[in-house]
């Protein structure tokens, strides 16, 4: 029984650490910038869309069309950022929703209409494909593979944004932008900057979720909930906060399928609810 | 500064209470859709009962301000309540009616508990959390509410015993726009009395608020009560007027349709929730009538378009162009 | 040249007459109530494809009249927006007769104003069983869960799988499917050492896969949305090494749906399903068919379960409109459906008095056939009732 566990649970950080990478840019956005974007989801698709057009159109092997994923989706997220989003930083909360929703539904149109609406998948290449097996333990070397990498990525974002200066400078760009102008730093470039971060997170994230929970034009609306909880549930700003709340999302949802099955999604969303009614900012939320 | 005197008080309350030229113009074209369009009237219905909603969300987001993403789980009360009620023997719509509103009521004053101090992107979470709980309850609950498959077996007797419902929708047209227009005047009511000034404070400036006296979480309460009560008429008359409900009415895309209708029709004039539901819901058909593959699309593209115009919806528009003041 | 021009004239002047000789020469409505967009638009493109294959062989025009669809989207299972289309199809379009319907409650919503407005409606997809008994207006063309189901278990239990773990998503077809496979298993001798019923959004399958494993069946009974279940599915039963420890995989065909194979990919090969057709069903009119389609759909719809329906459906439509001579009565109609049956591209199927349709259920197993992936059929229950009991 343990041995079933272990695997559960592995899985589960697998699972979590995708859920992370996905949801770490919608943190950067959310939590540094104050940005509503309910249209991150629409970037990881994108990334996950060019993974497979270039896997499977022109033989990209699997790690170049991962980079070329979250280039692609960090280009999306600059020109969208540049043209549409400047407007609404200081507006309210609710038109950004709003805008974003819409940004969305022109998404998950255009993606049916140019790759057409049947599930996508990807080969893997054969060392990602197989399993390790030890001491009782099957774990798919993919899943590993995320948790490494996922692991490696967070302690990037961590020094990067929340040690650096670079973050320093984000927040506050946010709090106060005048005085930040008028330190000679060019807020502009720097929200830019940030945001294609985010984005390049969100396009790495799709491509990886392609070959753990699949693709289609839908994607960028199932998970949106999924990333939203993530995000608000660690605490808006905090990457710590993000992959926490990740983790534990991933964990508590795949092993309650194991030992409740029937119980389904309802335990994230009650959990959601208490733990933002009992700490509205968020677990790790400033 | 001169204190207001009563009489200058009464003036204002009364200016306030005006009937607006949109607010005529659009109800006076509701009734007349009766003759206008015959083969139309279940979606013209529809439309109605949008509006309704659309309206109890107003009560919450244009005058308190209080934004929710989960505003279907009253409607979606409501609307089972009726149902079940229907497909148990007791098909009596005015009896679905009151209590769809008590049981949506009875949740939104709970709510109003939950989410009292919360603001911004938390208070946007939990109620789209709580939105989301209830589209899995009634989910799970499906020996009670069926499930994916939806309701079945309602049977809604005749509007006061007299007049039973028919295919072409035209007495559930009637019954509905009788409901909906007395609701919706029930509503002016509320927004032009003293108390619904008091949510306006709330809406501008909450911490001022108990500096008058007036307990912020007490009104809170009664609004949210009031706007779940009619949300929960609105998710009632729609079951009872199409004899049939599925988990849909709870889920989230209800809550954001209502919202864009809101937004659409201009927040905060009770009148441009019922403008704004009404072109939703008839753009809506038409383009999927129209392109079925893609509408998806042009919804998008309108709903991006009204946001970056920042032009307050519809009303937003008519006010600019009419030059008029609030 | 002239002559050509002659012909061409003679001829037009000629169906000028008949068209004014025939008492009905309005077109005939008819309303196509389905998925164009959401989750579900590749059924939009299959019934699309299926009936423009059939109307290029056929033309579009029986006894006199021109068949004319009206496309409404229901966008996915939105029961209130089906029924809504559907009243105004009746009220409003004047439509003669309905087709289409591709998830339960859809239907079901529909079934009501059916009966009421007494509008045959000819079902293509929608899959459970109980539909049917509250409306004596809708006739099926496509299959229920219960009719591949049922033979299937009886197979499964006289051909040494004795503990069998069964996984079957939970809302209408999945409970049906699952219900059904388990009484007919167990009656039969086979023994369920273990259930779980996954939700319908359902991301990761490793959970219950896991729990799988911890039974340690022969075989796994699964049912599940054509959607995105299935390769997360095997992706899940191949990570936990599943196929080594030799636990065989028997589905309904939902799962290897010919829209469904690519993605699935080599790891498909030797999953043994259960369904009413396959591609590569050889019989001379499905060769036909399936050239026809893949011409039809421009490459991007394969033949599948909708698509024969749909041609099905065409087929029918086209018989009852020409045997009332362009007049359409809603009894007469149904009368003459109920008894209705013909060669279908999956086979022969017909019509019994429940309305409901009778056909040959097949089991397959995924193979590579010419480089491509499809289920080769090795074995035919002959004319099976909607309940999956032989009628013969």
């Amino acid at each position: 029984m343990l041995i079933s566990l272990v695997n559960v649970l592995i899985n589960g950080l697998a699972y979590g650490v995708l859920l992370f990478l996905m949801a770490g840019g919608l943190s950067v956005t959310m939590g540094l910038m104050g940005f509503a974007n309910l249209a991150h989801g629409a970037l990881a698709m994108l990334g996950g869309y060019i993974l497979v057009m270039l896997m499977n159109g022109h033989g990209w092997g699997f790690i170049p069309a991962l980079g070329a994923a979250t280039v692609g989706a960090a280009a999306a997220g600059i020109v969208v950022e540049r043209t549409i989003y400047r407007r609404l930083y200081r507006g309210a909360e609710l038109d950004q929703v709003l805008l974003t929703i819409g940004i969305v539904s022109m998404t998950v149109a255009a993606a049916t209409y140019i790759w057409g609406a049947q599930p996508e998948a990807v080969h893997l290449p054969a060392w990602l494909d197989g399993r390790v097996h030890a001491g009782g333990i099957d774990v798919g070397t993919y899943r590993l593979f995320l948790i490494v990498l996922g692991g490696a990525l967070t302690v990037g974002l961590v020094l990067g944004i929340d040690k650096t200066s670079f973050g320093a400078k984000v927040r506050a760009a946010v709090d106060n932008r005048r005085m930040t102008l008028s330190c000679g730093i060019d807020v502009d470039r720097l929200f830019t900057l940030a945001f294609a971060i985010g984005s390049a997170l969100a396009g790495l994230g799709g491509g990886l979720a392609v070959s753990l929970v699949g693709l289609d034009p839908n994607f960028a609306v199932k998970y949106l909930v999924f990333l939203l909880m993530v995000v608000v549930v660690g605490g808006l700003g905090s990457i710590k906060g993000t992959l926490a709340a990740a983790v534990a999302l991933g964990v508590c949802d795949v092993t309650g399928k194991y030992y409740v099955p029937q119980v389904g999604a309802f335990i994230l969303y009650a959990m959601t609810v208490a733990i933002l009614l009992w700490r509205p900012r968020g677990l790790f939320g400033r | 500064m001169a204190a207001i005197g009563e009489a200058d008080a009464r003036g204002l309350f009364i200016a306030r209470s005006r009937w607006r030229w949109e607010e005529t113009l659009f109800w006076l074209a509701a009734a007349a859709s009766y003759v206008v369009f015959p083969g139309h009237l279940v979606l013209v219905t529809q439309a109605l009962i949008s509006g309704l909603f659309a309206v109890s969300l107003d009560l919450m987001l244009g005058y308190t301000g209080i934004a929710s993403m989960g505003h279907a789980a009253f409607f979606g009360i409501g609307a089972y309540t009726a149902g079940i009620l229907a497909a148990h023997g007791y098909g009596d719509p005015l009896l679905g009616l009151l209590a769809g509103a008590l049981l949506a009521g009875a949740f939104g004053a709970l709510c109003s508990l939950l989410v009292a101090r919360l603001h911004g992107v938390a208070l946007l979470m939990v109620t789209l959390g709580i939105g989301l709980l209830c589209y899995e309850i009634a989910n799970r609950a499906n020996d009670i509410t069926g499930g994916d498959d939806g309701l079945q077996g309602m049977v809604v007797g005749p509007v006061l015993g007299l007049f039973p419902f028919d295919i072409d929708g035209r007495v559930g047209f009637i019954y509905a726009f009788i409901v909906v227009f007395g609701l919706y005047l029930v509503a002016r009511r509320i927004v032009n009395s003293p108390f619904g000034l008091t949510l306006v404070g709330i809406r501008e400036n909450v911490r001022r608020v108990p500096a008058l006296g007036i307990g912020v979480g007490g009104q809170v309460m009664v609004i949210f009560t009031v706007a779940a009560a009619m949300a929960g008429i609105a998710g009632a008359l729609l079951a009872e007027t199409t004899q049939f409900i599925a988990l849909e009415v709870l889920g989230f895309d209800r809550s954001i349709s209502v919202l864009i209708s809101l937004v659409l029709g201009g927040i905060g004039s009770l009148i441009g929730g019922m403008i704004g539901a009404v072109v939703f819901t008839v753009t809506r058909d038409q383009l999927a009538a129209m392109d079925p593959v893609y509408w998806n699309f042009w919804m998008g593209l309108i709903l991006c378009a009204i946001v970056l115009s920042g032009a307050g919806g519809i009303m937003g528009l008519l006010r600019r162009v009419s030059g008029g003041r609030r | 040249m002239t002559r050509r021009k002659a012909r061409l004239g003679l001829a037009a002047l000629l169906s000028l007459l008949a068209g004014a000789a025939c008492a009905e020469d309005q077109p005939l409505k008819i309303g196509l109530v389905g998925s164009f967009s959401g989750g579900a638009t590749e059924w939009g493109l299959e019934v699309d494809a299926a009936f423009a294959a059939y109307q290029k062989e056929h033309g579009d025009t029986v006894a006199g009249r021109k068949i004319e669809f009206i496309r409404r989207d229901t966008t996915g299972p939105n029961p209130d927006v089906t029924r809504r289309l559907v009243q105004e199809l009746i009220s409003n379009d004047k439509v003669e007769l309905i087709a289409g319907l591709e998830f339960t409650p859809n239907a079901l919503a529909t079934a009501g104003l059916s009966t009421q407005a007494k509008m045959p409606v000819l079902i293509v997809n929608a899959a459970t069983t109980e539909i049917l008994t509250k409306a004596p207006y809708m006739v099926r063309f496509g299959f229920t869960t219960a009719q591949v189901v049922t033979p299937f278990a009886k197979w499964a239990a006289a051909n040494g799988y004795h503990d069998v773990y069964a996984i079957y998503t939970d809302y209408g077809p999945g409970l049906e499917a699952g219900a059904a496979f388990k009484k007919a298993f167990t009656a039969a001798g086979g023994n369920i050492v273990g259930e779980v019923k996954p939700p319908l959004v359902s991301p990761d399958y490793s959970s219950y896969i896991q729990r799988v494993k911890d039974a340690k069946p022969q075989a796994i009974f699964i049912f599940a949305p054509a959607a995105d279940h299935p390769p997360i599915f095997l992706k899940a039963y191949r990570d936990a090494g599943l196929a080594d420890m030799g636990v065989k995989i028997l589905a309904t065909g939902d799962l290897t749906n010919e829209f469904e194979l690519p993605t699935l990919g080599d790891p498909a090969l030797g999953m043994i399903t259960t369904f009413d057709y396959s591609e590569a069903h050889d019989s001379p009119m499905n060769h036909d068919f399936v050239k026809a389609i893949y011409e039809s759909g421009g490459g991007r719809v394969r033949p599948n379960f909708t698509t024969v329906a749909a041609w099905d459906v065409i087929n029918a439509i086209y018989k009852l409109v020409d045997a009332q001579h362009g007049k359409i009565d809603p009894d007469k109609t149904i009368a003459l459906l109920k008894g209705m049956s013909f060669e279908s591209p999956r086979g022969p199927i017909a019509i019994d008095d429940h309305r409901d349709i009778v056909q040959n259920v097949y089991f397959r197993k995924v193979e590579k056939v010419d480089g491509k992936l499809q289920n080769v059929e090795f074995q035919t229950v002959p004319m099976v009732d909607d309940h999956g009991e032989p009628t013969k």
